[in-house]
């Protein structure tokens, strides 16, 4: 097998062995109810994963998508149960906002990393306005469209699949998706070839706002009601299943199907570490052991290609 | 560089050009609009205070500085689990005895440079971005110090808080402490062959190879210094706060960072000063004094921190742009 091929397909090798462990450790997990429930909140951090991945094609980096996600949810709880309309507006407001971060960071040449992580900080302060205790109540429609039953296979694996698959269209298989990716692997080039910068940047971030938006809609409908630091966590889950899935931080070097599977593979990891009675204390860190193990698996496949080259 | 690029120009333009005159600037607009606020009261109390917090951002935001010095993407996510983990250390050792705040203190710095060493070793073996590594390494030693650290309730030693808490002249102790070890600090990155080596290495990293330094042991040494400076604040700062908690350390990931680029060090690392950072740790520490004595809430606050975190990189940043 080629080196390349194999690291294609090491997020998917690391999420079978997951499977694998847990079907052995707990083999009733194995069912549509199971897997259900145990991918239960995979959805949203696919979602929020997906988000990254935008962000991260254009070698920048979103430490605000954590807190992003915990507002939609708390709109979703609130304004969007109460008026619709002006819920609506809300969450498309804030997909521009994403917009607009992305226009300021290009056109001032700024550091990411900086600008959203005090973009965190505006936005977990709007939660606390918005929501100061938690509560409020998912509308309806959402929680009905979430908890949806599926024939045969449950529907956070078809949403999971829909979405991988969709993206991966559009940003692997299309002709602008290649520009996407080129505004991170070479912006020189791909500004000589007459593509404006500026656009990609913002057509990502505005991207990342409306996965950000799902995320934070699915979590809400998934949990019913919502607080400011629902989905804080989300932030650092993001950036490791972007990077489980196979994308670099740099050159533009992203997977969107890959990002899916890794997502997955964080969330199942604590259901794995519960079927073998380990402290939920661990769960952090075995994501984080996870997220070792496979850099150095593909540093391995890296340094074989390196040798065979 | 820039003081013997200008021997002709006047004291006042010469500090002016200065890139962290602006963040002490800026600390003392806000310091007096605050007094403003309450009238001239509490202005002194007010100021000592924010000595003693800004010490602790202060000796974070040092090793983070080291750290982006050394070039783009080069950054020490894992600032506030080390800070866990090494503050719970050190309260477990010292378990409220005097005599053993100095094992104390150095088992925790100690745990800063292996965490430090771990990193680099990520890094160097796995050749991921260093934002990844000290991200996976951070997840690792949050567990940790969740599993060794729940429960905890040590008190630290009373000579210890006692000291940390100190005044001497009616100027905070640790703020002291804290400033020697900035002027030391600053005097390595200036004066030293290492400190030159890590400027070099920030700038360009080829050429500083070629020049005959050793890129890999610069960095493995400035993210063991980082995490060094980390530790060792974790276990003042469980000190201070009357033991170690697990998230006393969540803050200092954006303070660290922040201080850094505030400070009016370039963020894409080879020109850094040490003296940005105390007026940065000032200026956003002083902030929040402000915002809380105009008495707005909480939501409120976080979103005028982050805005002007986001103001003053905008301004800066494009200042950065056009020098280079």
């Amino acid at each position: 097998m080629s080196p390349r091929t194999l690291r294609a397909l090491l997020p998917a090798l690391s999420l079978a062995a997951l499977l694998i462990a847990i079907a052995i450790v707990q083999p009733r997990a194995m069912s549509y109810f199971g897997l259900n429930l145990m991918l239960n909140l995979a959805l949203p951090i696919a979602f929020a994963t997906m988000a990254q991945l935008c962000v991260i094609t254009v070698n920048d980096l979103d430490l605000s998508i954590g807190s992003f996600v915990s507002f939609c949810a708390c709109v979703g709880a609130t304004w969007l149960a109460e008026s619709p309309a002006f819920g609506v507006l809300v969450l498309l407001g804030c997909i521009l906002v994403y917009a607009a971060v992305g226009a300021l960071i290009h056109l001032r040449n700024l550091p990411s990393i900086v600008v959203t992580l005090g973009m965190s900080f505006v936005w977990l302060g709007c939660s606390v306005l918005l929501l100061p205790t938690p509560g409020g109540t998912a509308p309806d429609w959402l929680v009905s469209i979430v908890k949806l039953k599926t024939p045969v296979v449950p529907f956070a694996i078809l949403a999971s699949a829909v979405l991988a698959l969709a993206v991966h269209g559009a940003l692997m298989g299309s002709a602008y998706g290649a520009v996407l990716r080129g505004s991170g692997g070479n912006p020189q080039a791909i500004a000589r070839a007459g593509w404006s910068q500026l656009t990609a940047k913002v057509a990502l971030y505005a991207l990342a706002g409306l996965f950000g938006v799902l995320a934070g809609l699915t979590l809400v409908g998934m949990t019913t009601s919502a607080d400011a630091n629902i989905a804080l966590r989300y932030t650092l889950l993001s950036i490791a299943g972007v990077i489980l899935g196979g994308g670099e931080f740099v050159g533009g070097r992203v997977s969107p199907i890959g990002a899916v599977l890794g997502a997955l593979t964080l969330a199942l990891a604590g259901s794995l570490l519960s079927f073998l009675r380990i402290s939920p204390d661990w769960q952090i860190g075995a994501q984080g052991a996870i997220l070792i193990v496979v850099l150095a698996l593909r540093a391995l496949v890296n340094r074989a290609e390196a040798r065979a080259a | 560089m820039n003081t013997i690029a200008a021997p002709r120009r006047s004291p006042l333009s010469r500090v002016a050009a200065r890139p962290w005159i602006w963040s002490f600037l800026g600390a003392f607009a806000v310091w007096i609009a605050t007094i403003a606020f309450t009238g001239g009261q509490g202005a002194g109390q007010i100021l000592s205070v924010a000595l003693t917090f800004s010490a602790f951002f202060v000796i974070v935001g040092i090793g983070q500085m080291f750290v982006i010095t050394t070039g783009p993407g080069n950054v020490d996510l894992s600032i506030p689990a080390n800070i866990a983990l090494s503050g719970a250390l050190a309260m477990i050792l010292m378990d409220g005895s005097d005599a053993m705040i100095l094992p104390g203190i150095l088992a925790a710095v100690g745990c800063g440079v292996l965490i430090g060493a771990f990193n680099y070793l990520l890094i160097r073996t796995l050749q991921i971005p260093p934002i990844i590594a000290t991200l996976s390494a951070s997840f690792i030693i949050q567990s940790i110090a969740i599993a060794y650290g729940r429960g905890l309730k040590i008190k630290p030693p009373p000579l210890l808080s006692g000291l940390v808490q100190s005044h001497v002249l009616g100027v905070p102790l640790l703020a002291l402490v804290v400033l020697a070890l900035a002027v030391v600090l600053g005097f390595v990155l200036h004066r030293t062959l290492y400190g030159r080596a890590v400027t070099a290495v920030g700038q360009n990293p080829r050429a500083a190879e070629l020049a005959g330094i050793s890129v890999g042991r610069t960095r493995f040494a400035t993210y063991v210094l980082s995490a060094a400076l980390a530790g060792f604040c974790g276990a003042l700062l469980a000190a201070f706060s009357g033991g170690a908690s697990l998230n006393m350390g969540e803050e200092y990931l954006l303070a660290s960072i922040a201080v850094v680029v505030i400070g009016g060090s370039s963020v894409s690392g080879g020109d850094s000063n040490v003296p940005g950072i105390w007026g940065a740790s000032l200026f956003l520490y002083l902030l929040v004094t402000m915002l809380n004595t105009f008495g707005v809430g909480a939501g409120v606050r976080l979103i005028a921190t982050g805005v002007i975190i986001i103001a003053v990189i905008t301004l800066a940043g494009g200042k950065t742009a056009g020098r280079r």
